[in-house]
């Protein structure tokens, strides 16, 4: 359970795909307007992202992998490796789920359609989705592990750009130069709060980094909803400073 | 449409309608990249290739694509073209696509590839929409490089791997003695990637002071 909590901590804090990859920024950028939108924007990715990264998964482990047909079609497939194909399995998988979810949103939720209906086909362009799956692939996740992420890391982002969209609310009422008004200031204000979230980026939630001693690092302890965890901060983060 | 001049098209994007500073596409891969020159100029390659090319391709069919499925369509179109640099890139330039992992993957979902699909290419014949795609993916290669340029330059002192600015640090002479040698100090703020969102915004600053026309047709604001 630890295994998991811990997937889910690092997708939305330390590997916010938003704030710590730079993912899903142009939609990131331009519908950062209002707190009401951005939230709605907000819950649409995180339904796509929970359907369509386990269900890459899937398709990755179950048909594409090396000797995964070999699971269907018998033995004289186990050499067939269609990795190379799993770009465009995955852009076809977000694409048709989005499409899908658009129209089904409509046929049997249409208030819901109305409120995420617009932000829909954005979607399918914002390359936190995808790069959602990449990173999966990367990382070789196990399907339980791709639910919990790709749930964490759609929140994550609908976190972030709700919290962009509050101060940029705020913003409406300062002094900003002419030319900067508008997308430069938002650059500026999209770096400081990045800035803000990599001091998340000294945190090892990993288990291995918490089954060892923490000898001569310092401890922190921090409550969180599931309980207390202890965080170790590594070591190397110390010896990086000290040099 | 009929005054659509080649040279227009190609050159526009540069400064007049930069498809990173106004239109607001193509930001995600800009940010994750520029730590380096080299990696800024092969992947802004990549796109020129990539941008060109699928213009070209979506225009070519636009008059066959339904109009309920023609993201899929495009999205296969730019998948395949991605698919090629990406095969390539591992085969010749293996370090420069090792470092930019994910991001060659990513082109499929930069949105200048999809936005001038959509608002371009869709509308006009192929050799004017391929001009269009290298021009736009010029002025993001422009940025790209002005970004990778000062970030290379201030964070590590190099440019394309080349000590420009010789960095300070300690080092043993052949008496044994420790001596500082140098006396650039790298700046460390410049390699992380919140770096890049200060430069950007300091180019539109530049770029909105030089043309202020461009501040009243800010879609963000």
């Amino acid at each position: 359970m630890d295994h998991y909590i811990n997937i889910f901590l690092n997708a939305v804090f330390i590997e916010n795909l938003a704030l710590a990859f730079f993912l899903g920024m142009c939609t990131f950028l331009a519908i950062s307007k209002s707190v009401k939108s951005a939230i709605g924007l907000g819950g649409a990715v995180i339904v796509i992202m929970g359907i369509t990264i386990p269900l890459n998964n899937f398709l990755l482990n179950y048909l594409l992998k090396e000797g995964a047909l070999a699971r269907w079609f018998g033995s004289d497939f186990s050499s067939v490796n269609l990795e190379f194909l799993s770009l465009i399995t995955f852009i076809g998988t977000i694409a048709a789920m989005v499409q899908i979810l658009e129209m089904s949103l409509d046929r049997f939720f249409p208030p819901l359609y109305n409120t995420l209906g617009i932000f829909l086909p954005l979607i399918t362009v914002n390359c936190a989705i995808l790069g959602g799956s990449l990173f999966m692939q990367e990382r070789d996740y196990d399907f339980a592990e791709s639910v919990v992420y790709g749930l964490g890391s759609g929140f994550g982002w609908a976190l972030a750009i709700a919290g962009l969209a509050g101060i940029r609310e705020k913003m409406k009422y300062s002094d900003v130069p002419d030319g900067l008004k508008g997308l430069g200031i938002t650059f500026m204000t999209v770096g400081l709060m990045a800035l803000a979230f990599m001091c998340f980026g000294g945190i090892d939630l990993s288990e291995e980094a918490a089954a060892a001693e923490p000898s001569g690092s310092e401890e922190l302890v921090v409550v969180s909803d599931g309980g207390t965890e202890s965080m170790v901060v590594p070591d190397e983060t110390e010896a990086e400073v000290s040099e | 449409m009929a005054e659509l001049k080649p040279k227009d098209v190609l050159l526009n994007p540069l400064a007049n309608d930069n498809p990173i500073a106004l239109q607001v596409l193509g930001i995600c891969s800009a940010l994750a990249v520029t730590t380096k020159l080299e990696t800024s100029f092969v992947m802004a390659l990549s796109v020129i290739f990539v941008l060109g090319l699928s213009n070209a391709a979506v225009s070519a069919i636009r008059m066959y694509i339904p109009s309920s499925i023609r993201i899929i369509v495009q999205m296969t179109i730019i998948s395949s073209l991605v698919i090629v640099v990406d095969q390539f890139l591992q085969a010749f330039a293996y370090e420069a696509s090792k470092t930019m992992s994910v991001f060659v993957g990513l082109i499929i979902t930069n949105c200048i590839v999809m936005g001038r699909a959509e608002a371009f290419a869709m509308k006009n014949p192929p050799l004017i929409s391929m001009i269009d795609g290298i021009g736009n993916a010029l002025g993001y290669s422009l940025i790209l490089i002005i970004v990778g340029f000062f970030r290379e330059l201030f964070g590590s002192g190099k440019l394309f791997g080349i000590t420009v600015l010789q960095p300070l640090q300690k080092v043993v002479n052949e008496a044994g003695e420790a001596v500082w040698q140098g006396w650039y100090v790298p700046n460390g703020l410049m390699l992380l990637p919140p770096s890049a969102f200060f430069l950007i915004g300091l180019i539109i600053w530049v770029l909105r002071t030089w043309k202020p026309e461009q501040s009243n047709r800010d879609p963000v604001l």
